[in-house]
């Protein structure tokens, strides 16, 4: 059985070729409604710009100076410098590996228990459902510090109750003085508090999944699995691409459970830190700045990846067209 | 008709997004003449707060000093002062600084230089400690207005049993093998933070060496004294603790206010730590949560030596009071300075929130010496106190020793060279942090 789509789904990709025939024959009304959507995007636009773009190109300015704020006047021109400081230090390849590691773990074991949960709020009826979807968003309408410390605590030495309930570690563990277990810490709250976000986003794509499909391929003899696997996945595609690509974005900046729980003690340093620790800290807005560079260097990279290797199609998962 | 009629719309709601309104800038004086000073405080028991209201008071009308709370992180507060400060924001008038920060911010020329009488009237009869640590360029920059050190806090039953002699200074091998042989830990601050730094450079002050050599050179130019013997006496101490396995649970995230608790909870025998914990301990044993006969078992004296022969160098800490650069008013700002700082404010403090005076006379008065039994031993170790290195690049320094010497169980013969190395590059800008 081959992986069956819906006729509306193919004619949405068609679809933006066939907007831009329309608006070169450029009937009065489509030039009316172009003008409109620059008259109602173009503020939007405008302040994004300033807002983003400005400090966007003032980092990459500031990356190529020696700069120290509180030396302004020892400020100095030193070009790629700070980016080979970077490029070169072991703590810049320790910080991306543990970075690369929490995308990957979270995101993954997040888009499958996002799925599930995704599916039970899908399919749970009657008085049930919005407590049941209630109860599951919970976690995402808490603060991310607050979270952080909510774990901390819950694993701490002193004040944490997690040392009795896995008893066989022993009533003096400290999962923060190890990397892997202050990291397994860092990845269950971060799952802990986005998951709901991937099966939000999940959810509706399931929605867009039609009744009908599951019934013709229920009458044709495939099972709860096999209707999963051919009918509902591939017609959620798009959806599960999105999920993946804004979750693995908001995962590789990854800073707040780190910075509260171990403030990259342990070898836990993090790309987001290690900006925060050169910035912040040192005042040293120019190296600060050329890893806050690298760091969004890699995440159009991630962007790029997804975006072309995967084919991810942001228009379709809107349900545009 | 419709598509013109949301054309418009459209205009008119970007044109109200845009509108902003600007809230009027207030230039820190009320209508009745009295001018308001910003504090920028520590977090505390509410002592300054106290001291804020009781000055305003004072001055008849001519300032209220308000007080506001910084991050109760001795870094954090660093952080947003220095950002502020960098962006001349002139509504700080006042701040609490902890004096390892005082060099930086002052070689910055965020401090309104001090008038000549003044820096002589507010390092008179203060601590040595206290006023070299509020110094910078040969300058009193700041006012010392309390200042801290380490004891080392025992049980005094534990002492006892071993065989130790308190009454003597004791060093470090004496503790450990005391604490050894009596099963016990030795409550020691090895978390990845500032008060590795402590326990660092005390040990090699102690050892008769400097983390810095010359502290007033700039970042490229300073030479670090870490890798020497007093640096690898300190090393030494660290291993030993680890090996005689008396470094107690929970070493490598454990803090001040950690180390309290573990002493509190009979967890360890020995600790170094700040007076704070005197009436910590005291307010757990009347509060119910601490077995009063622990609190009456609490020792202390001088922090340990590292050799028999050499006294040691405890910690120093405290808070100074500095005055803005960027402030309208530095003139009515150093007035408010001189009642913060009085006597009877700093006596009052230390006996509210438990941090010590600067002052050396604050320890001859009766109420000061009910409320701190120990209050001879904490003006001796404030004598012979040596401050963190005095450089404006402390932060760098300092994260560099609490990322090399930490976790205590990895500090080898190595560590004082490799932590030199270390930060070092950092220092030349060719390492990251």
């Amino acid at each position: 059985m081959s992986a069956t789509t819906t006729p509306q789904a193919a004619g949405v990709a068609q679809d933006p070729a066939g907007r831009k025939r329309a608006a070169r024959r450029g009937t009065d009304r489509s030039r009316q409604e172009a003008r409109l959507g620059w008259y109602l995007a173009g503020p939007a636009f405008v302040i994004l710009v300033l807002v983003t773009g400005y400090p966007i190109l003032q980092a990459l300015y500031d990356s190529l100076w020696s700069y120290r704020l509180t030396a302004p006047d020892d400020r100095e021109f030193v070009g790629l410098r700070n980016y080979g400081v970077i490029l070169t230090d072991p703590l810049w390849w320790s910080s991306l590996g543990n970075t690369v590691l929490i995308t990957v773990v979270t995101v993954a074991v997040e888009l499958v228990i996002g799925f599930a949960l995704a599916m039970v709020m899908h399919k749970v009826l009657g008085w049930l459902r919005p407590i049941v979807r209630t109860a599951i968003l919970i976690p995402y309408a808490i603060i991310t510090v607050v979270s952080a410390y909510a774990w901390q605590y819950a694993f701490d030495l002193t004040t944490g109750f997690m040392n009795s309930v896995v008893w066989w570690v022993g009533d003096d563990y400290d999962w923060f003085a190890n990397k892997w277990t202050a990291l397994l810490v860092i990845c269950l709250s971060e799952i802990w508090k986005t998951t709901p976000f991937i099966s939000l986003l999940l959810l509706a794509g399931l929605a867009q999944v039609p009744e009908d499909m599951h019934e013709a391929a229920k009458v044709d003899g495939a099972t709860a699995w096999e209707r999963l696997w051919r009918v509902t996945l591939p017609n959620m595609k798009a959806s599960i691409m999105v999920a993946l690509l804004f979750r693995a974005l908001d995962a590789f900046r990854i800073f707040d459970n780190v910075y509260i729980m171990t403030g990259g003690a342990a070898g836990t340093e993090v790309v987001s830190s290690l900006a925060y620790n050169q910035t912040i800290s040192r005042l040293e807005i120019g190296l600060g700045s050329a890893v806050s560079v690298m760091l969004f260097l890699c995440v159009l990279l991630i962007c790029f990846i997804a975006i072309k290797g995967f084919r991810v199609d942001l228009a379709r998962a809107r349900g545009e067209g | 008709m419709a598509s013109r009629w949301l054309t418009r719309t459209g205009v008119v709601s970007a044109g109200v997004l845009l509108a902003s309104t600007l809230a009027a800038c207030g230039d820190g004086s009320s209508g009745t003449g009295t001018t308001t000073l910003n504090w920028y405080i520590n977090p505390d028991n509410g002592g300054q707060q106290a001291i804020a209201q009781s000055c305003s008071e004072q001055s008849g009308g001519a300032y209220r000093i308000e007080a506001l709370i910084l991050p109760s992180d001795a870094a954090q507060q660093r952080e947003q002062l220095m950002r502020r400060l960098a962006g001349n924001d002139s509504s700080i008038d006042l701040m609490s600084l902890d004096p390892v920060f005082v060099p930086e911010t002052a070689e910055a020329g965020f401090l309104a230089p001090m008038p000549a009488e003044l820096q002589a009237e507010l390092s008179e009869g203060v601590v040595q400690g206290a006023v070299q640590g509020a110094t910078w360029n040969d300058e009193l920059v700041a006012a010392p207005f309390w200042a801290n050190t380490q004891l080392l806090w025992y049980r005094q039953s534990v002492a006892e049993a071993a065989g130790l002699d308190m009454s003597q200074p004791v060093t470090w091998d004496q503790v450990v093998d005391a604490a050894e042989q009596q099963g016990t830990a030795i409550g020691v601050q090895g978390q990845r933070g500032e008060s590795m730094t402590v326990w660092v450079n005390a040990m090699v002050e102690s050892a008769g060496g400097q983390i810095i050599e010359n502290p007033e050179a700039r970042g490229p130019d300073i030479r670090l004294g870490l890798d020497s013997d007093a640096g690898r006496a300190a090393a030494a101490v660290m291993q030993r603790i680890t090996e005689a396995g008396v470094a107690g649970p929970g070493i490598d995230n454990r803090d001040e206010a950690g180390t309290a608790n573990l002493f509190q909870q009979d967890g360890a025998a020995f600790m170094v730590n700040w007076p704070f914990v005197y009436a910590q301990a005291q307010g757990a044993a009347e509060g119910g949560s601490m077995d009063p006969a622990i609190f009456e078992d609490y020792g202390w004296a001088q922090f340990p030596r590292m050799t028999p022969d050499e006294p040691s160098a405890p910690p120093l800490g405290g808070i100074d009071i500095g005055v803005s650069a960027f402030s309208e008013n530095p003139d009515l700002a150093y007035e408010a300075v001189r009642c913060i700082v009085s006597e009877d404010n700093q006596a009052s403090y230390m006996i509210s929130d438990g941090n010590p005076a600067a002052a050396e006379s604050v320890y001859d008065r009766p109420e000061v010496q009910e409320a701190y039994p120990m209050y001879d031993v904490i003006r001796t170790s404030l004598q012979e106190a040596a401050p963190r290195p005095q450089t404006a690049y402390y932060n760098e320094v300092s994260q560099g020793i609490q990322d090399r010497w930490q976790p205590v169980s990895a500090v080898t013969e190595q560590t004082p060279a490799l932590s030199a190395e270390f930060i070092g590059q950092v220092l030349s800008g060719e390492r990251l942090l």
